[in-house]
C-alpha cells in the first residue's frame, strides 16, 4: 500500500514536470518543418526558417538590438548593483529597508504599471523610440537580480579575511580587489547571466518605449504572434531555448563554484 | 573624504587608509539612479490618477461608474485564484518528491523546473498556440485517434489562459515550496508515523503546517503575478478574458491617462497590500535568489 501510495505521487510528479518541460520543445520540430504551415509531425526537413531568421534584416535588426541593448544593461546593472550590494549587506543607514524595497520593486511590480510609467514620462523628454531609453529601462528591471545573487555571495564571505589582509597593510581597496572580490565573482557572474536574460526577454518596456525604431527580438515576436504566424518565430524560438539553456548552464557551474567556495575552510 | 564627513568620523582620514567611506554610500549611485529613471516617472503616472493642474478624482470616479473595468476587475482577480489554486496542486507533489530523492535526481528534475522557468515567457506562449490552435497538435492527435471530426475551439478560449498562464507560473511555487521542504527535518514525520499516525495524518499534521510558509510565498507569488498578467491573455484568450493589465495598455494606446492611471494604482496597490502580507511570513529575499 505505501507503494502504491508512492508509485501515484511520483506519477503525478512526473506528469506535472513534463507538462512543464514538454511544451517549451514541440517548437523545436516546428523549427525544422518545411511546411509554410503548422502541421505536426513536420512532413519534411528544412532550414528555410532560419534562412529567413538570419537573412531578414527585420529579424537580425530585432536581434542586434536585444543583444546589444541587453549587454549595455548588464553592464550599467552590474556596475550599480554590485557597489549597492555591498553598501547594503555591510553598511548601516537609516531608511536601508526602504532602500532595499526599491531595488527589488521592479521583479514584483506588474510590468504593464512599470512600462506605462516609464512612458508617461520618457515620452515627455522624446525619449520613446531611442534605444538608450530601453538600456536604462531594462538596467532598472535586471539589477535586482546583480544586488540579490552578490549579497548572497557577500554572506558567505569570511570577513576575517579582509581584516587579515587590512592588518598586513593592505589598503581597504585592495583588501577588496584582492581578498573579497575573487571570492563574490561567482556571484556577480551569475547575477550578470540572470540580469542579460530578464533584459534580453522584456517585452513589456519595449511595446511602449522602443516606438518603431528600435524593436527588439521580443518586440518583433509579438508583433508576428498577433498578426501572423509564420514557422520562422519557430526557429527563433529555438535560438532563443538554446541560448537560455547555455546561459543557465553557466550559471549553475558559478553557483556550484560559489557554493565549494563557501563550503571549503579558509587557508 | 570631504570636511563634513571627517568631521563627523574623527577616526577617518589616516593616511595609511586613503578613502574609509562608510560602505553605505555604496548604495547611493544605484538608488539615485532608481529615483531618476524608475521611481519618479511611476510616481508621477500614479499621481497623474489625482492631481491634472489640481486634485482631481475624476479618474476613481470615472472608474467606480464604469461597467467594464468592475467587470474586467472580477475576471482578473478569478483567473488570479484559479491559476494559484492549481499552480499550488501541481506544484506540491513535485516539490514534495524532489525533497525526497538523492540530491542528484533533485538537481536534474531542478533542471526540468528551471529550462522553462527561464525561456522567453514568449517562446512558451508561442508553443501553446502551436498546440492548442485549429490545426494545432492537439487537434490533429484528437483527430488522428478519432476522438473527434472536428477540430475543438481550444485556442482563445479561458481554458488555454488558465493551462499557458499555470505553465508559465508554476515554477514560482515549485521554487519556494521546495526550499521550505527541502529544510524540514524529516526525522518529525518518522516520529509521528513511531507515535501511530499513518502517513496522511503524518503529512496533515507534520509536513503541511511546516510547509506553510512556503506555501504562503509560492501563492503571493503566483497570485500577484497572475493579477499583473499581460502577454499570455493577450495571444490565447478570447475577448471575454480581458485582464486589468490589457485594459490599462489599451486605456494608454488611447491617450485616456486618467483612467489608464486610476487603473495602474488600483493594480499596483492589489499586488502590494498581497506583498505586504507575504512580508511579515517570510523575507523576500529570500524568496527571489535565483529565480525571478
Amino acid at each position: 500500500m505505501p507503494t502504491l501510495r508512492r508509485a501515484i505521487l511520483y506519477g503525478l510528479a512526473g506528469l506535472v514536470l513534463a507538462f512543464l518541460f514538454l511544451p517549451v520543445l514541440v517548437v523545436v520540430p516546428l523549427s525544422f518543418s518545411s511546411a509554410r504551415y503548422l502541421s505536426f509531425p513536420p512532413p519534411g526537413f528544412s532550414l528555410q526558417w532560419y534562412e529567413n531568421f538570419f537573412s531578414r534584416a527585420a529579424w537580425t535588426d530585432a536581434t542586434w538590438m536585444s543583444l546589444w541593448t541587453a549587454v549595455a544593461s548588464t553592464i550599467l546593472a552590474v556596475l550599480l548593483g554590485v557597489p549597492a550590494a555591498i553598501g547594503l549587506t555591510r553598511g548601516r543607514f537609516p531608511g536601508k529597508a526602504l532602500a532595499q524595497a526599491l531595488i527589488l520593486s521592479p521583479v514584483v511590480a506588474p510590468g504593464i504599471v512599470v512600462a506605462i510609467g516609464l512612458y508617461y514620462v520618457y515620452a515627455r523628454y522624446g525619449m520613446v523610440g531611442r534605444p538608450v531609453a530601453l538600456v536604462v529601462a531594462q538596467a532598472a528591471l535586471a539589477v535586482p537580480f546583480v544586488v540579490i545573487n552578490v549579497s548572497a555571495a557577500l554572506g558567505g564571505v569570511d570577513r576575517r579575511l579582509e581584516q587579515a589582509a587590512l592588518n598586513l597593510g593592505a589598503t581597504p581597496w585592495g583588501a577588496f580587489r584582492q581578498v573579497t572580490l575573487p571570492l563574490i565573482r561567482p556571484g556577480i557572474f551569475a547575477g550578470a547571466i540572470f540580469a542579460f536574460v530578464t533584459a534580453f526577454d522584456e517585452l513589456l518596456i519595449a511595446l511602449f518605449l522602443a516606438g518603431t525604431t528600435a524593436v527588439t527580438l521580443p518586440r518583433r515576436m509579438w508583433e508576428q504572434l498577433n498578426y501572423s504566424i509564420d514557422p520562422t518565430i519557430a526557429a527563433a524560438s529555438s535560438l532563443l531555448i538554446a541560448l537560455t539553456t547555455v546561459l543557465l548552464g553557466g550559471a549553475e557551474i558559478l553557483r556550484r563554484r560559489a557554493e565549494r567556495q563557501r563550503t571549503t575552510p579558509a587557508e | 573624504m570631504s570636511v563634513a564627513l571627517s568631521g563627523a568620523m574623527p577616526a577617518a582620514g589616516r593616511r595609511s587608509r586613503p578613502w574609509r567611506l562608510p560602505p553605505s554610500l555604496l548604495a547611493l549611485p544605484l538608488l539615485a539612479f532608481l529615483l531618476i529613471f524608475y521611481a519618479y516617472p511611476l510616481a508621477s503616472m500614479l499621481l497623474r490618477s489625482v492631481y491634472d493642474q489640481g486634485w482631481t478624482f475624476s479618474g476613481f470616479g470615472a472608474l467606480a461608474g464604469d461597467a467594464v473595468f468592475w467587470r474586467v476587475l472580477g475576471t482578473t482577480a478569478q483567473v488570479a485564484f484559479v491559476v494559484t489554486l492549481a499552480c499550488l496542486l501541481l506544484g506540491y507533489p513535485v516539490a514534495y518528491v524532489m525533497s525526497r530523492v538523492r540530491s542528484g535526481t533533485a538537481n536534474l528534475l531542478m533542471v526540468l523546473v528551471l529550462i522553462p522557468f527561464w525561456t522567453s515567457i514568449l517562446v512558451r506562449t508561442y508553443a501553446w498556440m502551436a498546440l492548442l490552435g485549429r490545426r494545432g497538435i492537439v487537434n490533429n492527435a484528437l483527430i488522428a485517434m478519432g476522438v473527434v471530426d472536428q477540430p475543438l475551439q481550444l485556442m482563445n478560449t479561458r481554458f488555454a489562459v488558465y493551462l499557458a498562464m499555470v505553465h508559465v507560473l508554476l515554477p514560482f511555487m515549485i521554487l519556494p515550496l521546495y526550499a521550505v521542504l527541502r529544510g524540514l527535518d524529516w526525522r518529525l514525520v518518522q516520529a509521528a508515523e513511531g507515535l501511530g499516525a499513518g502517513p496522511l495524518g503524518a503529512f496533515r499534521q507534520v509536513v503541511l503546517p511546516l510547509s506553510l510558509p512556503g506555501i504562503a510565498a509560492g501563492c503571493v507569488l503566483v497570485f500577484t503575478l497572475a493579477l499583473g498578467f499581460y502577454i499570455t491573455p493577450v495571444l490565447v484568450g478570447s475577448g471575454s478574458d480581458v485582464m486589468l493589465s490589457m485594459l490599462i495598455g489599451d486605456l494608454v494606446n488611447r491617450l485616456d491617462w486618467p483612467r489608464a492611471s486610476a487603473m495602474a494604482v488600483v493594480l499596483l496597490a492589489m499586488v502590494l497590500g498581497v506583498f505586504a502580507l507575504l512580508a511579515r511570513l517570510v523575507p523576500l529575499g529570500r524568496v527571489l535568489q535565483g529565480g525571478r
